[in-house]
C-alpha cells in the first residue's frame, strides 16, 4: 500500500489556510517585509527562520493581529482578515516570554481563553482538563507561574494557546528558554501534540536544527523577503542561493567559472594551475559564468593517497575539530582555500588516520555539489 | 557583623535624637494634667476626653476623612487612566507636552496651586465648602498617582495584554483581568500616597475651603495661632499612633510577601 505523502504545496488544487498576497510592512523609514508572497498550508508545521531582525517575528504578529500590513493582503481561509482584531481572530500565539498571568494559577490561565467565549463551567472545566492531561500539568494546575519550573511554564503556554482549538498556532521562539537537553525533548514534544490536535503551527525561530527537527516546510528569510521555501531535506541539499547554504548547515564553497562538458555537466575552472572540477546541475549556466559550488563537509571525503574520484584536490590538513561523534578537518589547498571534510569518528581516537599537517587527498563526487549563481 | 564604630554611634544617636525628640516631647505633654503646655503636673489623660467632646475638632477630623477618601478616589482613578494613555496610547499628537506637563503640579509651589484654584471657582461660581476642597486635593495629588503608576506601567510586559486580547478579551477585559490586578499595588500605594496627601494638606485646603468646611489642619493651626493647648498635643499623638501602627503593618505585610514568594520560588526549584 502506498502512503500518501502529506505535500499539500505540491498539489495544484489545494487550498491554502494562510495566503501571504504581496505583503508589505514598513514601519517609518524601515521596511521590515518587502513585497512578500507565501502560501502556509492546514495542518502544516511550518517554520519561519532567518536571523535576527529579518522580519520573521513582524509576520507572526501580522498573523495575530498586532499588527497590519502597509501594503498588501493576508488571507486566512480564504478571508481578508487585515483589520480584524486580534481578539476576534480565530489564530492563538504562544510567546516568547510564555506571557503567563502571574496572578492566575495554572488552571485559570488555560481557562482564561475559554471564559472569554463561553459560559458553561462544565464545557470550559473539561476542556482544561484535557489540556493538562495532554500538557503533562495535571498535577501543577493549583500552582502559581512563578511555583513552577521554565519547562512547565513553556507547558503552560502551549496549553492555553492551544485550548480554543485555533485554526492557526503561532509560536514565538517557543523553546529559547529552555536548556539544551529539554529543548530537543519539547520539540519532539510540540511535534507529537501538533500531530494530535491537527492545528496548523507556523513557529518563529532562529535556531535552525529547531527549523528542521520539528518542520513540514521552512522559510528562510532575509531583509523581509523570503530567500526560499522548502522541506527540510530541499532545504538543506539543494539550497537555491549561497545565503540559504550558508545559513543552513555548514558548507563549502568554492568559486569559479563554469564550461558546459554534456548535458547538466560543467567544468568549473577555479583557480590557475587547478585542474577544474566537476559538477552536474539542474539549473542553466552559460560558458565562462561566475558560480559557487556548494559542498557540505560530510560530503567530501578525505585520503592519503589519490582517489579515484570526480574531483580530487590537495592539501594539508590545518586544523582538525573534534566532535565527539564527528571530526571536522580543515584542509588548506595549494590556493589558500580552505575545506572542510566531515568524518564520522568509527574507530576509536587512538588509531585516527590523519594529523595535523599531514598531505591528504579531499575527494567528492560530482552529484556532492550544488552549483549556484548568487 | 562589624561593630559600630563610636562615630557612628554618635551620628545615630543624633540622628534619632533630631527626629524623635520633639514627637516623644509631644506625647509625653499630652498625658499633663496641667493647662499649661510647658508645666509638668502630674499623669492624666483628661485631654483625650476633652477631645472627645469637643465638637469642632471632631467636624474638622470628619471633613479631612471625608475629603481625604473622596480626592484620593477620585485622583487613582484618573491618574491611574492618565498613566495608560502616556504609557501605552503610543504616539499621538502631543504626548510629550503631556507627560511633561503631568509633572508639572509636582513642583509648582502649593501658594499658587492654591491660589489659582480659589481664582477658577470663583471665576466659575462655585460656592467653597468641601468640594471644592476634593476637587483641589483630587488636582494636585492626581499627578502624583500618575506618576507612580506609570513608573509601574513601564517595567509591565506587554505581552501579557497582548495575551490577553490574543485569547479573545476585548481591550477592556484586558485591562481589568490582567493589567488591573498586577499593577494593583501600585495603584492602591498610589490611593495612599493621595490620601495622605490630603491629609496634611494645610495650603491648599485653606484657598479653596469656605466657611461651611474645616479640615483637621486647618483647625489644628487656627487654634495653635491662640496657644497651645494639651488638646492639640492628645490629638496629635493620636495621629503618631494612627501612622506608626499604619507603617509598620504596611512593612510586615510587605515582609510576608517577600517571605512567601522566597517559599514559592523554592518549591518550584525542588519540583523543577
Amino acid at each position: 500500500m502506498a502512503e500518501t505523502v502529506f505535500a499539500p504545496w505540491d498539489d495544484p488544487d489545494a487550498k491554502p489556510l494562510i495566503r501571504f498576497r504581496n505583503v508589505t510592512k514598513r514601519f517609518g523609514d524601515f521596511t521590515a517585509i518587502d513585497d512578500l508572497t507565501l502560501d502556509i498550508f492546514a495542518q502544516e508545521f511550518f517554520a519561519l527562520l532567518g536571523p535576527s531582525g529579518c522580519g520573521k517575528t513582524t509576520m507572526m504578529r501580522m498573523l495575530a493581529g498586532f499588527e497590519n500590513p502597509t501594503e498588501g493582503a493576508i488571507e486566512l481561509a480564504g478571508q481578508d482578515i487585515a483589520g480584524v482584531p486580534p481578539n476576534k481572530r480565530a489564530v492563538n500565539m504562544m510567546f516568547q516570554s510564555y506571557a503567563l498571568f502571574p496572578h492566575l494559577s495554572v488552571w485559570e490561565n488555560i481557562a482564561f481563553g475559554l471564559r472569554r467565549e463561553s459560559r458553561d463551567k462544565g464545557a470550559i472545566s473539561a476542556r482544561v482538563e484535557e489540556m493538562l492531561k495532554l500538557t503533562r500539568l495535571e498535577k501543577f494546575a493549583k500552582r502559581k507561574p512563578h511555583q513552577i519550573s521554565g519547562g512547565q511554564r513553556q507547558r503552560v503556554a502551549l496549553a492555553r494557546s492551544l485550548a480554543k482549538a485555533p485554526k492557526l498556532l503561532l509560536l514565538d521562539e517557543p523553546l529559547g528558554a529552555l536548556d539544551a537537553k529539554l529543548r530537543e525533548a519539547t520539540q519532539f514534544e510540540l511535534m507529537d501534540i501538533q500531530e494530535k490536535t491537527g492545528t496548523t503551527f507556523v513557529i518563529v525561530t532562529h535556531d535552525q536544527e529547531e527549523a528542521m527537527t520539528v518542520a513540514s516546510r521552512v522559510a528562510v528569510m532575509d531583509e523581509g523577503r523570503i530567500m526560499q521555501v522548502a522541506t527540510p531535506e530541499h532545504i538543506y541539499e539543494a539550497p537555491q542561493s549561497v545565503y540559504v547554504a550558508d545559513f543552513i548547515g555548514d558548507v563549502n564553497i568554492i568559486r569559479g567559472t563554469t564550461k558546459a562538458a554534456g548535458e547538466d555537466r560543467y567544468q568549473i575552472n577555479w583557480a590557475d594551475g587547478h585542474s577544474p572540477l566537476h559538477a552536474v546541475s539542474n539549473r542553466p549556466f552559460s560558458d565562462g559564468q561566475n558560480c559557487h559550488l556548494a559542498i557540505r563537509p560530510e560530503k567530501v571525503s578525505i585520503h592519503s593517497g589519490q582517489p579515484q574520484a570526480d574531483n580530487a584536490v590537495q592539501g594539508k590538513v590545518l586544523d582538525i575539530a573534534y566532535l565527539g561523534n564527528l571530526s571536522t578537518y580543515h584542509v588548506e589547498l595549494a590556493s589558500g582555500e580552505i575545506i572542510k571534510a566531515q568524518v564520522a569518528n568509527t574507530r576509536r581516537i587512538s588509531r585516527r588516520d590523519f594529523t595535523w599537517e599531514d598531505p591528504v587527498w579531499i575527494s567528492w563526487t560530482e552529484t556532492a555539489g550544488v552549483l549556484l549563481d548568487q | 557583623m562589624n561593630r559600630l564604630s563610636p562615630f557612628n554611634v554618635v551620628s545615630l544617636t543624633l540622628g534619632f535624637v533630631f527626629l524623635y525628640v520633639p514627637m516623644l516631647i509631644l506625647v509625653i505633654y499630652s498625658f499633663n494634667e496641667s493647662k499649661l503646655v510647658t508645666v509638668w503636673a502630674g499623669f492624666s489623660t483628661k485631654w483625650y476626653g476633652e477631645l472627645l467632646a469637643n465638637d469642632a475638632f471632631l467636624d474638622a477630623a470628619w471633613v479631612t476623612l471625608k475629603v481625604a477618601v473622596l480626592s484620593s478616589t477620585i485622583a487613582t482613578i484618573l491618574g491611574t487612566m492618565a498613566a495608560y494613555v502616556l504609557v501605552r496610547g503610543g504616539r499621538f499628537f502631543g504626548r510629550t507636552l503631556f507627560s511633561g506637563m503631568i509633572y508639572a503640579p509636582l513642583v509648582m509651589p502649593e501658594v499658587i496651586t492654591g491660589l489659582s484654584l480659589l481664582l477658577l471657582f470663583i471665576g466659575i461660581g462655585l460656592d467653597r465648602g468641601v468640594l471644592t476642597i476634593v476637587l483641589a486635593h483630587t488636582t494636585f495629588s492626581m499627578c502624583f498617582v500618575s506618576v507612580v503608576v506609570s513608573s509601574r506601567l513601564m517595567t509591565f510586559d506587554q505581552s501579557l495584554e497582548e495575551a490577553a486580547l490574543d485569547l479573545g478579551a476585548s481591550p477592556f477585559e484586558a485591562f481589568r483581568l490582567i493589567t488591573l490586578p498586577i499593577i494593583a499595588p501600585a495603584v492602591i500605594s498610589g490611593w495612599l500616597l493621595a490620601f495622605t496627601l490630603s491629609l496634611d494638606d494645610l495650603v491648599i485646603a485653606s484657598f479653596t475651603s469656605g466657611p461651611s468646611a474645616t479640615t483637621l489642619p486647618m483647625k489644628i493651626w487656627s487654634s495653635v495661632r491662640l496657644g497651645v493647648s494639651p488638646e492639640i498635643n492628645a490629638l496629635s499623638t493620636i495621629l503618631i499612633g494612627l501612622v506608626t501602627v499604619g507603617v509598620i503593618a504596611a512593612s510586615l505585610a510587605s515582609k510576608q510577601a517577600a517571605l512567601r514568594a522566597k517559599r514559592d520560588e523554592q518549591q518550584a526549584a525542588r519540583t523543577a
